[in-house]
């Protein structure tokens, strides 16, 4: 029998280097005006997806984000669609990615003509691009030494720390010691756990970067006094954030973390990694963090992460683009009721059924089928659900940021 | 088969409801097993006090302070928004007990 430890299968190679486990067009649109063409262009295509981002003023990390969305392994080429008014230049955005060695085009839905005039456009261009990524982009063999997987959570329950995010915490360990990479966020989901966090610091230099995300998260939390904790989590049973945290932390493993990467930078290196996503307070005073789960998602994917992991208690229907999402619960209740939409049961850990290790296996197992093009419950479903908005990070250092 | 429960930690106060659980005996699993008495009805994934707990005292789960007591709690009492707040968070303690709601922007839906 093979073992999905040492197993390798077949992916796709980018011109940075870096191996997809899936093969897209994606479809970018600089502002709310040129959605509906975009989505009309993407219509019907399978391995075509959608992002965009809606507001007229453009933001630089919306744009940083979008980047590395369409610089991922998954995406081999790209198409960008403005409508012609807006600040951000969808002619900029296929430039940059063009310089990645990835297929790039654009066009302004006013010079085209039309509604109609730019569907047809956009739908001729984005089959050009995929019979080229289709014919020339070379398969090569894939390893978990290869993968970034990126893990949140959302819709927590008391299940969530006991079973849920364990189970990925077990999965976590296995693919670090593997040679992988693995990525989780959520700092405002740490809120207590200061010391905890700082015990897990791989070398001072990481420890010095935790804790700066965590004082920023706390900081922020006082600040706009918003802790990440919702009604759906108090009727699911927990009852304060410092509670959340210790559960969302599990998600986490026991591996030591290597340090901290920021929205749009790759992990610097194999192991586990933590993705701030909260805000600088530059302007704005601070503006929001993630208003959403999708946003969380979008976050983790312009890691690099060809595959993501969402662990959610009560239950929840949202996939995503460009990286497949598998999503996870610890109770058994919302795996029955949801289970045409959710991919792992974590609860049988909690029936006694599996042990932890034994259930992070299985997802190790589940994840290596999703990687050699096994759809995810989600993407099978067509869930592509994205969410780009303001926010401002100061701009990483060029060696740490793009991988052009 | 009695209902279930899930302490995580061997200096936690809280254990987590494995099910649904009416008053009655009902058994601890993890760090430290043993039967104990629900005081009144608790849901899965809720907690209960595994010993009595003075207010203002800390609620330990996971080990880890998660907030203190705004309240006595004895053991066997669901320990939720109503008995235990936040250190943090200042809106813990204006939530609808049941749903989780909020309460202190009610006067917005108009």
């Amino acid at each position: 029998m093979s073992d999905p430890l040492t197993d390798s299968w077949s992916g796709y190679l980018r011109p940075d280097g870096r191996k997809g486990v899936r093969n897209l067009v994606l479809v970018l649109y600089t502002v709310e005006c040129a959605r509906h063409v975009a989505h009309a262009i993407a219509a019907g295509e399978e391995d075509v997806h959608v992002i965009g981002f809606p507001g007229c003023y453009d933001n630089a990390y919306a744009i940083r984000l979008m980047l590395a969305l369409a610089r991922h392994p998954n995406v081999g080429a790209v198409l960008a669609v403005g409508l012609g008014c807006e600040y951000t230049q969808p002619e900029k955005l296929a430039e940059t990615v063009g310089a990645s060695g990835r297929s790039a085009e654009w066009f302004f839905i006013q010079q085209a003509g039309g509604t109609k005039s730019s569907v047809a456009k956009g739908k001729e261009s984005v089959l050009r691009l995929r019979d080229r990524i289709r014919r020339e982009t070379p398969r090569v063999p894939m390893t978990l030494a290869d993968l970034t997987v990126g893990c949140e959570c959302g819709g927590s329950d008391g299940t969530s720390g006991l079973a849920g995010n364990p189970v990925v915490g077990a999965f976590f360990d296995l693919l670090v010691d593997a040679g992988g990479r693995a990525v989780f966020e959520e700092t405002v989901e740490m809120i207590g756990l200061r010391d905890a966090l700082l015990s897990r610091a791989a070398s001072s230099e990481a420890r010095q970067q935790l804790a700066g995300a965590y004082d920023k998260a706390e900081r922020y939390c006082r600040a706009v006094r918003q802790w990440s904790v919702s009604p759906g989590n108090f009727a699911g049973g927990l009852t304060t954030i410092e509670e959340k945290s210790l559960g969302a932390f599990a998600k986490g493993g026991t591996r030591p973390i290597q340090g901290v990467i920021r929205v749009a930078e790759a992990p610097r290196g194999p192991g586990l990694w933590i993705m701030d996503s909260v805000p600088d307070d530059h302007f704005m005073q601070f503006g929001y963090t993630n208003p959403n789960d999708t946003e969380g998602l979008m976050d983790l994917i312009s890691s690099g992460a060809q595959i993501v992991l969402f662990v959610t208690g009560r239950g929840s229907v949202i996939g995503s683009p460009v990286a497949p999402l598998l999503k996870i619960t610890g109770n058994r209740a919302t795996y029955r009721a949801l289970a045409e939409d959710m991919d792992f049961d974590a609860g049988r850990v909690l029936e006694g059924e599996l042990t932890l290790p034994q259930a992070g296996r299985e997802l190790l197992e589940l994840i290596v089928r999703t990687a050699r093009g096994e759809p995810s419950k989600p993407e099978g479903l067509g869930h592509r659900e994205y969410f780009i908005m303001y926010k401002h990070q100061n701009t990483p250092g060029l060696e740490a940021g793009c991988r052009a | 088969m009695k209902p279930r429960a899930f302490q995580i930690q061997p200096q936690d106060s809280v254990a987590t409801l494995l099910d649904d659980a009416a008053e009655g005996a009902i058994d601890i699993l993890g760090a430290k097993p043993q039967e104990i008495r629900l005081l009144e009805k608790i849901e899965r994934g809720h907690k209960v006090a595994l010993r009595d707990i003075a207010a203002s005292e800390a609620v330990i789960k996971f080990g880890v302070r998660i907030g203190h007591a705004t309240q006595p709690i004895q053991r066997g009492n669901w320990v939720h928004l109503h008995n235990l707040a936040s250190d943090l968070d200042e809106r813990s303690g204006s939530l609808d007990l049941h749903s989780g709601a909020p309460t202190d922007t009610a006067s917005a839906y108009v």
